[in-house]
């Protein structure tokens, strides 16, 4: 594969946004209606989040309500990895009984974010329906879990990295794959 | 991507705050901020704790402060148990130490202590290898008190750096200024007391804060006032003439705030003595968050519970990036 210590890009600007109007058409055509909420994990699903919505709501014509969820408080392995990063805000706008929800986030790697955020949201109610849409599927699953809109899916090794950039957080919208200089 | 992580920057216990970094103190703020939703939830309930067991060891009565320790280890999903000195073998005369080493034997993670006795905290942290927080000891600390009022007044006011605060009434008993001091000055708050001579206790000034002994002064000074409850169990020995003189020279009336030069925020820990130290229109005024201090409370007390149990704040996306 790559070599130790390189960043390779998997999609840049253009690519990331041709890749988000195309998951925003998948939504659309799920039937938008005034049930569709989007809940993006917390930071950098909740920013793709963000623009799918307004994507979809460009296509709808109205407003789609958005959420974000942070999953810290819901990880699995709170007590063997030791220091926690800091956590975000979650924020729930209404009420997601009888909803369509669409959880967002930017990788899937094992499935324990998703797994954390499907509890966490069961917290806040029953919605009619749930579903996974990631930027990026990069494979290594260790649960039952698929994605229902996927960006883009590619094959990649334990040692590397998928890394979405945002502008908000990191300047560039862009997607990056990052090998750990470490994993010879 | 690869930010360095912060080293934990609480160790096993919290028993105050004084030596405590800017930083630190600064940290705990700013994981309580998370924590204030979960309270607004229909189900107020995280797993974070779940299958910890905690020990809320309270050898001196308290309401608000065991209560909202209670509940800030529910809401993160801990199993509690409640122990008062009263009712247990506390009364039979086991010492601390004894009474701590057979909880151990019963295999728990945390104990909140409040006792009479100054270190006692300190004392119990040194012994067992449970995580201490210390909710109040004799006339040392009470650091989630100060926290919450932190929180609070950072709330209202927007930052803590630069502001003044004067502490109102019984300095020289209370855990609570003590902590407070400590807090505000690391924060980088101007802090002053204000009370009479026989309730300042001697050398203050070394702890860095100004004194007033007229509360017109003090009101004329700052942006914020604490309020300290008059602690009329402590007072069996004249320290004060009556109740009604300290009203009359020290209370915080609407006449006496009326005068500010500015809108001061009016704290208070509770209980409050209505007509003593404070009066109603005071307590219930425009200017008056109390009631948003004692909902801090649980937000302060869930981020502490967090972070002794292995949380960290000032970290970055690491840790999701691992197993996203």
């Amino acid at each position: 594969m790559s070599i130790p210590g390189t960043t390779t890009l998997l999609l840049d600007e253009p690519g990331v946004e041709r890749t988000l109007v195309r998951l925003a058409g998948e939504i659309l055509n799920g039937g938008v209606s005034s049930d569709l909420m989007l809940v993006g994990i917390h930071r950098r699903g909740a920013e793709l989040a963000t623009r799918l919505a307004d994507l979809i709501s460009e296509g709808a014509g109205s407003e789609i309500p958005t959420g974000s969820l942070d999953i810290t408080l819901y990880r699995d392995d709170f007590d063997q990895i030791g220091p926690r990063p800091v956590i975000g805000q979650t924020e729930i706008p209404g009420n997601i009984t009888g909803l369509r929800v669409v959880v967002v986030d930017d990788v899937l790697y094992t499935g324990r974010t998703v797994r954390a955020a499907l509890n966490e949201l069961a917290d806040f109610g029953r919605p009619r329906r749930i579903e996974l849409c990631v930027l990026v599927d990069r494979g290594g699953r260790e649960l039952p879990i698929q994605a229902d809109h996927v960006g883009v899916a590619v094959e990649v090794a334990d040692g590397e990295r998928v890394e979405v950039r945002v502008p908000e957080l990191d300047g560039e919208l862009s997607v990056m794959l990052v090998t750990s200089a470490e994993n010879e | 991507m690869n930010q360095p992580r912060p080293e934990v920057a609480l160790g096993k216990d919290l028993v105050g705050l004084e030596g405590l970094s800017r930083e630190t103190i600064t940290g705990i703020l700013d994981t309580a901020e998370p924590f204030k939703e979960i309270s607004e939830r229909a189900i107020k309930k995280v797993p974070v704790l779940r299958g910890k067991t905690i020990v809320n060891l309270f050898f001196e009565p308290s309401t608000r402060t065991r209560i909202s320790f209670e509940f800030a280890e529910k809401r993160l999903g801990a199993d509690t148990v409640n122990i008062s000195s009263s009712g247990s073998s506390v009364m039979k005369g086991e010492t601390l130490v004894d009474t701590a080493r057979n909880l151990e034997a019963m295999r728990i993670d945390m104990v909140v202590i409040r006792h009479a006795s100054s270190g006692a905290a300190r004392f119990l942290a040194d012994r067992i290898p449970s995580n201490v927080i210390n909710g109040g000891d004799g006339q040392h600390e009470h650091p989630t008190q100060a926290l919450l009022d932190m929180l609070t007044l950072r709330d209202r006011l927007g930052r803590i750096e630069g502001l003044k605060v004067c502490i109102v009434g019984d300095i020289v008993h209370s855990r609570v200024a003590r902590s407070n001091i400590f807090g505000l000055r690391a924060l980088g708050a101007e802090v002053a007391v204000c009370g009479p001579r026989s309730l300042i206790p001697y050398g203050i000034e070394e702890l860095g804060v100004e004194t007033f002994y007229h509360i017109e002064d003090a009101i004329e000074w700052a942006d914020a006032l604490n309020i300290l409850r008059l602690q009329l169990e402590r007072m069996q020995t004249g320290f004060i003439p009556s109740l009604r003189e300290y009203n009359r020279v020290f209370g915080v009336t609407r006449a006496r705030l009326e005068k500010a030069p500015r809108d001061t925020v009016i704290l208070h820990p509770g209980p409050m003595n209505r007509g003593v130290e404070i009066d109603s229109a005071v307590a219930d005024g425009p200017q008056s968050v109390i009631l948003p201090q004692v909902t801090n409370g649980v937000a302060v007390r869930m981020a502490v519970l967090y972070l002794l149990a292995g949380g960290v704040f000032g970290g970055a996306e690491a840790a999701k990036q691992e197993s996203a």
